[in-house]
C-alpha cells in the first residue's frame, strides 16, 4: 500500500506546512485545560482520574474536529487539486482513506499531547491506567467518527464554511441522539426500534461505556463501523462526479 | 492511443457533451477547439477518468476508462484546467508527492524530477512554495507534473494559458518535441497554436463535433483561402476593374481604399490576373500576397453555424 502511505504523509505534511496544525493543537489543549479544571473541577473532585477531562472531550471534538474535517475535500475541490488526486492511478477509496488517516493521526497527536493531565493524576494518586488508556482510545475513535462524517460532508461542497456547519450539525445529532430530551420527543408515538436505534447510534453512550472501564469490543467496533460507513459514503460522493 | 466513442455527459438537464466520437493515434497532436462552454474541459475530464461518462466508451492505450480506470489513468499525464496545485507545497515536494503516488521511487524519481524540471525550466524555483510563484511558473509546474512519469498519453488543458510569448513558444516547441512517440491532446482557444503545434484539429460546439481535420484542410474552408490582398501606396483608382476580374466573387477594402482583399470562387487562382492588372495599370504596389486562409474565420463559421 505505498499509494496509501504517500497520501497519508502528504495530508499530515499539509497540516504542518501551514499554521493549521499549531493553531489547532494550541486551541485544543487550551480548551481541554480550561474545561478540565474549571467546570470539570479536576482538583475539587479529589479523585485520581481523568473523568473531568473525558466528560468534555466529546463536546470539544464536536466543535474542533469539523474544523479539521472541513478542508479535507472542500478545499481540494475549490482549488481544483481534487482533479490531480482523482486522476492518479490509485483506487478512489485509497485516496479517501489516506486523507482520512492523515487527519486522524493528526487529531490523535493533539489528543496525545494532553498527556500532562495523565502524568498529573499519576503523581497525585493511583488512577486506573487501564481505564484511562481505554478512554483515550475511545476518544480517538470518537474523533474518527466525527472526522469521517466531516469527510463525507466536505466532499459534497467546495465551501469550507458549509462543510463545517453541516458536520457540526450532523455530529451534534450523533452526540445527542441518546439524550432524554431527544428520546422524549419520540416516546409515546415513535416505534420502539426508532428509540432503540437513536440511543444505539449515540456517540456519547458508546464513549461513556468505554469510559466506565467496561471494555466491550462492541463499543469500539461501533466507532469503526461509523467511520467505515461515512468513508464509503465519501467515496460514493466523489465517484458521483 | 485515445479512442472516444459516442460519449455523452450531462450536468443536470444540460447536455454538455453529446455523442462525441474521435480518436487520436500515437504521434499525433490533436488540437481541441471550441467556444467557451463547448465541452472541451468536460471531455478531457472524462478521458482522464475524473468525470464519469453518461453513455459511450473511452479507451486509453486500450484500457477502458470505466472498467479498467487505474490502468488507463497510469498511461495519462494530465494538466487540468487552471493548472491546480497545492499552494503550501514547494515545487520539489509537489513533484515528489505525485511521483511517489504514481509509483516512482528512489533514483528513478530523482532523475525524472530533475529531467522535467530542466524541460520546463523550474530548477531555480525548486525550493519555493507554489503559492509564491507567478501564473506562468505555476502553469509550468503543472506541465512538469504531467510529464513526470513519462506517460504515453498527454492531456493538456490550455497548456500555454498565462504564459508570456517566449514561454508560449518554448512550451509549443516542447510539445512538438514530445509528439513523435506520444498521443497528445491540447485544448486551446488560441488558434495560432493549432497551426504551430497540432497535426489535427477537432472543433466542437455545444458538445458536438463540427470539424475534425488537419489545420491545412481547415484553412481551405476559409473564405480567405487563396484570397489576394493588395496594398497600394495610394487609394485604388479603379476597384471595379479588380472586382470584375474572372474568378473574383467579392472585394473588400479598408476605409481609405488602399488595402483591398479579393475573394476567389472556390478553387480559383486569381493572384496572377490581379498581378497582371496591377502591372498594366501601373498602380504603385506596397504588397501583394495570397492568403493561406484564416482559422479564426473558419472557427467562427463552424461554431456559429452550429448554434444557429
Amino acid at each position: 500500500m505505498t499509494g496509501l502511505s504517500v497520501i497519508v504523509r502528504r495530508e499530515l505534511y499539509s497540516y504542518f506546512a501551514t499554521p493549521v496544525a499549531y493553531v489547532f493543537v494550541a486551541i485544543f489543549l487550551m480548551l481541554a485545560g480550561i474545561f478540565t479544571f474549571y467546570p470539570g473541577q479536576f482538583f475539587e473532585r479529589g479523585q485520581a482520574d481523568l473523568v473531568s477531562f473525558f466528560n468534555y472531550l466529546p463536546w470539544l471534538f464536536l466543535v474542533l474536529v469539523p474544523a479539521v474535517a472541513m478542508r479535507l475535500w472542500a478545499e481540494e475541490r475549490r482549488s481544483g487539486t481534487v482533479e490531480l488526486l482523482m486522476t492518479l492511478p490509485l483506487n478512489p477509496s485509497v485516496v479517501v482513506l489516506g486523507k482520512f488517516l492523515g487527519a486522524w493521526l493528526f487529531i490523535g497527536l493533539a489528543l496525545a499531547l494532553t498527556f500532562p493531565l495523565w502524568i498529573t493524576v499519576n503523581f497525585l494518586g493511583q488512577p486506573d491506567n487501564g481505564v484511562i488508556l481505554a478512554t483515550y482510545l475511545g476518544g480517538w475513535l470518537m474523533a474518527g467518527g466525527f472526522l469521517a462524517i466531516g469527510s463525507c460532508l466536505s466532499a459534497l461542497t467546495r465551501n469550507q464554511v458549509v462543510a463545517f456547519i453541516l458536520t457540526l450539525v450532523v455530529g451534534f445529532l450523533f452526540v445527542v441522539s441518546g439524550f432524554p430530551m431527544v428520546q422524549d420527543a419520540f416516546v409515546g408515538w415513535g416505534p420502539v426500534w426508532l428509540l432503540d436505534g437513536l440511543s444505539a447510534i449515540s456517540f456519547l453512550a458508546h464513549f461513556d461505556a468505554i469510559g466506565r472501564g467496561v471494555i466491550d469490543w462492541r463499543n469500539l467496533l461501533y466507532f469503526l463501523l461509523v467511520i467505515a460507513v461515512w468513508l464509503l459514503a465519501t467515496v460514493q460522493v466523489l465517484k458521483r462526479d | 492511443m485515445i479512442e472516444v466513442e459516442n460519449v455523452s455527459r450531462s450536468f443536470g438537464r444540460h447536455r454538455v457533451v453529446d455523442s462525441l466520437s474521435f480518436r487520436v493515434n500515437s504521434g499525433e497532436v490533436l488540437g481541441f477547439l471550441g467556444p467557451n462552454g463547448a465541452g472541451k474541459t468536460t471531455t478531457m475530464r472524462m478521458i482522464t477518468g475524473y468525470l464519469a461518462t453518461h453513455g459511450g466508451t473511452i479507451r486509453v492505450c486500450g484500457h477502458d476508462v470505466a472498467s479498467d480506470g487505474r490502468a488507463a489513468r497510469a498511461c495519462i499525464g494530465y494538466l487540468p484546467e487552471g493548472a491546480p496545485a497545492w499552494a503550501d507545497m514547494t515545487v520539489n515536494a509537489f513533484l515528489r508527492f505525485l511521483g511517489e503516488a504514481r509509483g516512482l521511487a528512489g533514483s528513478t524519481l530523482e532523475q525524472r524530477m530533475a529531467h522535467v524540471s530542466r524541460l520546463v525550466e523550474l530548477e531555480d524555483v525548486a525550493q519555493q512554495r507554489i503559492e509564491t510563484l507567478s501564473k506562468g511558473f505555476r502553469r509550468r509546474v503543472g506541465l512538469a507534473q504531467a510529464l513526470l512519469h513519462d506517460p504515453p498519453v498527454l492531456v493538456l488543458d490550455e497548456p500555454t494559458d498565462g504564459l508570456d510569448p517566449n514561454q508560449k513558444h518554448q512550451v509549443r516547441a516542447l510539445i512538438r518535441g514530445l509528439a513523435s512517440d506520444r498521443t497528445i491532446i491540447v485544448s486551446t482557444h488560441i488558434l495560432e497554436e493549432v497551426e504551430a503545434v497540432c497535426s489535427r484539429a477537432l472543433i466542437i460546439a455545444n458538445g458536438r463535433k463540427v470539424a475534425d481535420a488537419t489545420p491545412m484542410e481547415l484553412l481551405r474552408r476559409s473564405d480567405f483561402h487563396q484570397a489576394v490582398q493588395l496594398r497600394l501606396k495610394e487609394p485604388c483608382p479603379d476597384p471595379a476593374a479588380l472586382e470584375s476580374l474572372p474568378g473574383v466573387t467579392r472585394l473588400a477594402r479598408d476605409a481609405e481604399g488602399r488595402v483591398l482583399t479579393l475573394f476567389p470562387q472556390p478553387g480559383a487562382a486569381i493572384h496572377e490576373s490581379v498581378a497582371n492588372l496591377v502591372r498594366e495599370r501601373n498602380w504603385p504596389v506596397e504588397a501583394l500576397y495570397v492568403e493561406p486562409g484564416r482559422l479564426d474565420d473558419v472557427f467562427r463559421k463552424l461554431t456559429r453555424g452550429d448554434a444557429a
